[in-house]
């Protein structure tokens, strides 16, 4: 039987308000999404073409394919299907008000976290979530220790470990696609100045003893990852013996088994430098976070295939003396140079700016489908998803997005969201707010 | 480092110089006084805002004022001919809120009331800001104090004269400001300074009391002078003057509509009470700024003719911003509220085109409208509207040229102008860098300094922790317990 889901999209939807309807109804298991121009990513795109999504996973894409009897379909004439986007670093869910520190859950205490998950304390009725999926963000890395607007600020030298998660669910369980995505590192820099906030006022350091400090955390962090090092070694052959458990080097040997990338917060030249010198010598994979002066270690990042997630491009240059558009033309000269870029908000609120951050990369030089692939597939390649999402491909988990045109403008309009192959609502507090409000008769004079 | 630019904002609130390090180099590229005093603006799709939309259309300068609107304009011998096929002209982009150009803290955060103080008195013309915002098409901007005192210093709004002294900046003509601010700021509930005593008021309801306080002394003050001033009128001799109050001074202006109020709020409640005890006093509000939850109470503000400054889509960095919605500037305009969208950031306000046209899909708000957003309704709520704010013959050449449709992500601006003088030029600023570069390390080398690009990078890492390079304005999103200003 084919319905047309209109109303399905505003009942059904998961974390709807409609829990009349959808509480007790089974979710469907087919869907068909017909007439629309598909941008699948993996070849060019689709004119009048039809998506095919069974138990949670995209089972065809093409045009003039046959529509299972029980495939509830979405026409949609007039819409462009895209993958949803990929927002590579929130702090989704472990958030809520960024002043309020009761409801912030992000940055632990002391320099060592890696056995920390995110996934933990992601709190899947949060209100960032809805919010941020009526942007078309189908999946983000909530990163602990992540630094920005909503987490508190407060940074670790390991601060634990990222999570990917699909931004739906009834619990964390539903949500997660990986828990262990990739281990934060905030690299640390050269503090000359810096400010006290026991005392309130600005302290300043002698560089030599600035860059002792620096020097002396980052043999830290060399002594940690040889630490874990010799404890995966120890374990492995411990067998059945006696063994003194430490469950923080157990965590870090995740890293040292290749099992799971370092994602790397640093800015500075110096700092990126230093950090992917680092990895190759540790041989770890590393992921740059940030990267505000990535173009001037270019080379370095291309020969050392480390990929980069950008920072906002509309953000101000790190330097007075940066070109103005310092931040807006560089992720096309790093990707002419040979790196890969994705784009994140680094944020929660922020999030729903990721495609916009994107398009102002586009406006400055970089070839659109970069672009988009900056917030879909690459990010989803960095953390080793690609194989689940990041494209329209047959086999991958169906989290598309149906819009009235391209999803990285401001003014486009997200009509239609998948995640997991679930017609997913886009409804959310600002919505309801706005619809209340715009009812509100008018007031007594 | 892994923060977002914004995350030091808040620091702003402490008072360290700036450094004005490159600013000269592009400062000097922009070199405005040397601009013809006609130019030709042809074939480009013009935006004016007034009037529609004119496809292939050109606009003439003369001595700063657009002289003619129209097509196939007839360019005088002398006139320097923009080509300008293919792109869009808007007026100048409008700020509302703005902390640019500003030498040190905006905030006198020591009293709850220092309305003594004046951002005038403070205007840095070397702050990179200003370049970086005329780079995004900004050509006025209302340069505020911040919001850490339920009456805050006194304002200015500004021309983005780059490249003129401080005295140039100050927008001819147009009314000086005052800043209020209600609500978390004030009450200092995301602040604490270390060691400082609490300060009066520590809720909304003494943020009212401090208001009504501040202007029930200042209506007794406007009394007294009024009461010499007519005695003196009347020929008496030998009278006292009253003692000068500088506090109050500017809260007299206020009462007698010389100074127009820009008040920083976030809840229905705390809006709807500065519009009574402004009607109890008898002035006016002129704007409100940031009004988040504006839309909760969009026929009051209407009712009061009062106009609303606000955020594109910022939401959830405190308490008072958690019902923030990005339909807000839709709904205030609907029920009938003059809309701005205004930045409070310089880097946002690159960007304030984008900005506005967010409330096209929050809300349905015409292509028109939104642009007017961040053009004549910032002008019209600065009083200025005379002057700026659309394209129209007789008003000041101040525009913006972009390569796109401004109300997208992929405009860039190409050259923006003040008083039909170019002082923007994309392409003048690329084609710039490489002798800028040249000159940069030659003088380094003078300075028997490396140059930047065998430069141990630590060395300038530092310096993004700087309060100073964030002065724009308080943020007290993630450090909220320890700032000690704020202005969102």
């Amino acid at each position: 039987m084919i319905r047309l889901v209109k109303l399905l999209a505003i009942s059904a939807g998961l974390l709807s308000l409609s829990f009349t309807a959808a509480a007790q109804t089974q979710p469907a298991r087919d869907y068909a999404i017909t007439h629309a121009k598909i941008f699948t990513l993996a070849g060019p795109p689709i004119e009048d073409g039809t998506v095919l999504i069974h138990d949670g996973k995209i089972s065809a894409v093409g045009s003039g394919l046959t529509i299972p009897p029980s495939a509830q379909v979405i026409d949609a004439k007039g819409l462009q299907v895209y993958p949803g986007l990929f927002d590579a670093v929130t702090q989704m869910g472990l958030s809520e008000i960024g002043a309020v520190r009761a409801t912030v859950d992000t940055t632990e205490t002391g320099a060592f976290n890696p056995d920390v998950v995110a996934a933990t304390a992601i709190l899947p009725s949060s209100t960032h979530i809805p919010v941020t999926r009526a942007a078309g963000i189908t999946e983000v890395i909530a990163a602990p220790a992540s630094g920005g607007f909503d987490s508190g600020g407060e940074t670790n030298l390991v601060g634990g470990q990222a999570s990917a998660i699909h931004l739906a669910g009834w619990t964390i369980d539903d949500m997660v696609l990986n828990k262990h995505a990739a281990m934060v590192v905030d690299w640390p820099e050269i503090a000359t100045r810096s400010f006290d906030f026991a005392s309130f006022s600005l302290k300043e350091k002698p560089f030599a003893e600035a860059k002792k400090d620096y020097d002396k955390q980052i043999s830290q962090l060399a002594d940690y990852v040889e630490q874990a090092r010799h404890y995966n070694q120890a374990l492995q052959n411990a067998g059945s013996a006696r063994f003194q458990r430490d469950v923080k080097l157990e965590a870090m040997s995740l890293v040292t088994r290749g099992e799971v990338p370092l994602l790397v917060f640093a800015d500075n030249a110096r700092q990126i430098r230093d950090a992917v010198d680092f990895c190759d010598k540790q041989k770890l994979k590393m992921i740059l976070a940030g990267g505000a002066e990535a173009w001037k270690v270019k080379d370095i990042l291309r020969s050392k295939s480390v990929p980069v997630i950008l920072g906002p491009t509309t953000g101000a240059p790190p330097e007075e003396d940066d070109p103005y558009d310092r931040l807006l033309s560089q992720p096309e000269e790093l990707r002419a140079a040979g790196v890969k870029v994705a784009f994140a908000s680094f944020d929660n609120s922020f999030a729903r700016r990721l495609g916009q951050q994107a398009a102002n990369a586009v406006a400055h030089g970089l070839p659109y489908d970069e672009g988009l692939k900056g917030v879909t597939l690459y990010p989803a390649q960095m953390f080793g998803l690609d194989s689940q999402l990041g494209t329209i491909e047959n086999g991958k988990i169906a989290n598309l997005i149906v819009t009235n045109g391209d999803p990285l403008d401001v003014t486009t309009d997200v009509r239609y969201l998948f995640i997991k192959g679930q017609l997913t609502s886009t409804d959310n507090k600002q919505k309801d707010l706005y619809e209340k409000y715009k009812n509100r008769p008018k007031a007594a004079r | 480092m892994k923060f977002t630019p914004k995350i030091f904002l808040f620091l702003s609130a402490l008072s360290f110089a700036a450094s004005g390090v490159g600013a000269a180099n592009e400062k000097a590229a922009a070199a405005p006084d040397s601009a013809p005093s006609t130019i030709l603006i042809r074939n480009a799709t013009i935006l004016t805002v007034s009037h529609g939309t004119i496809d292939k259309g050109d606009i003439l300068i003369k001595d700063g004022k657009i002289a003619a609107v129209g097509e196939n304009l007839k360019a005088p011998g002398d006139a320097q001919v923009i080509d300008a096929s293919g792109q869009f002209v808007t007026p100048g982009i409008i700020d509302c809120h703005s902390h640019i150009a500003v030498d040190g803290s905006v905030n006198e955060g020591s009293v709850s009331v220092s309305s003594m103080v004046n951002i005038a008195d403070v205007l840095d013309s070397d702050d990179i800001s200003i370049y970086r915002d005329l780079a995004g098409g900004v050509t006025t901007a209302n340069i505020l104090h911040g919001s850490a005192n339920s009456i805050g210093g006194q304002t200015v709004v500004i021309k983005l004269r780059w490249g003129k002294p401080a005295s140039r900046l100050p927008f001819e003509g147009a009314l000086p400001g005052i800043k209020f601010a209600l609500g978390e700021n004030p009450k200092r509930s995301n602040f604490r300074t270390p060691g400082a005593p609490d300060r009066y008021p520590a809720t909304r309801m003494g943020v009212e009391e401090t208001i009504r306080a501040a202007f029930t002394e200042a209506r007794d003050y406007k009394k007294s002078w009024d009461d010499y001033n007519q005695r003196v009128a009347a020929g008496e001799k030998n009278l006292i003057p009253p003692r000068r109050d500088l506090k109050l001074d500017p809260l007299v202006e206020v009462l007698e509509g010389k100074r127009y109020v820009h008040a920083h709020c976030y809840r229905e409640d705390e809006i709807l009470m500065l519009l009574r005890v402004a009607k109890e006093f008898g002035f006016h509000v002129q704007t409100l700024q940031h009004v988040l939850e504006g839309y909760k109470v969009a026929d009051e503000i209407a009712a009061a003719g009062t106009g609303a400054s606000t955020f594109s889509d910022w939401w959830a960095y405190k308490v008072e911003a958690y019902d923030a919605i990005p339909y807000n500037a839709a709904l205030m305009t609907q029920r009938g509220i003059i809309v701005s969208i205004n930045s409070d950031d310089a880097a946002e306000a690159t960007h304030l085109n984008q900005e506005a046209a967010k409330s096209i899909r929050y809300g349905g708000m015409s292509h028109d409208d939104a642009l007017k957003m961040v053009t004549l309704n910032p002008a019209i709520q600065l009083g200025i509207d005379k002057r700026v704010g659309t394209i129209d013959v007789g008003k000041d050449a101040d525009l913006a040229i972009y390569n796109h449709d401004p109300l997208s992500a992929y405009a860039v601006v190409e050259k923006t102008l003040i008083d039909g003088r170019v002082y923007f030029d994309r392409a003048k600023d690329i084609s710039d860098r490489a002798a800028l570069e040249k000159e940069k390390k030659d003088l380094q080398e003078k300075l028997g300094k490396k140059p930047e690009s065998e430069k141990k990078a630590g060395e300038k890492k530092t310096e993004e922790k700087k309060p100073e390079e964030k002065k724009p304005e308080d943020n007290p999103k993630p450090q909220a317990q320890l700032g000690d200003g704020g202005a969102r």
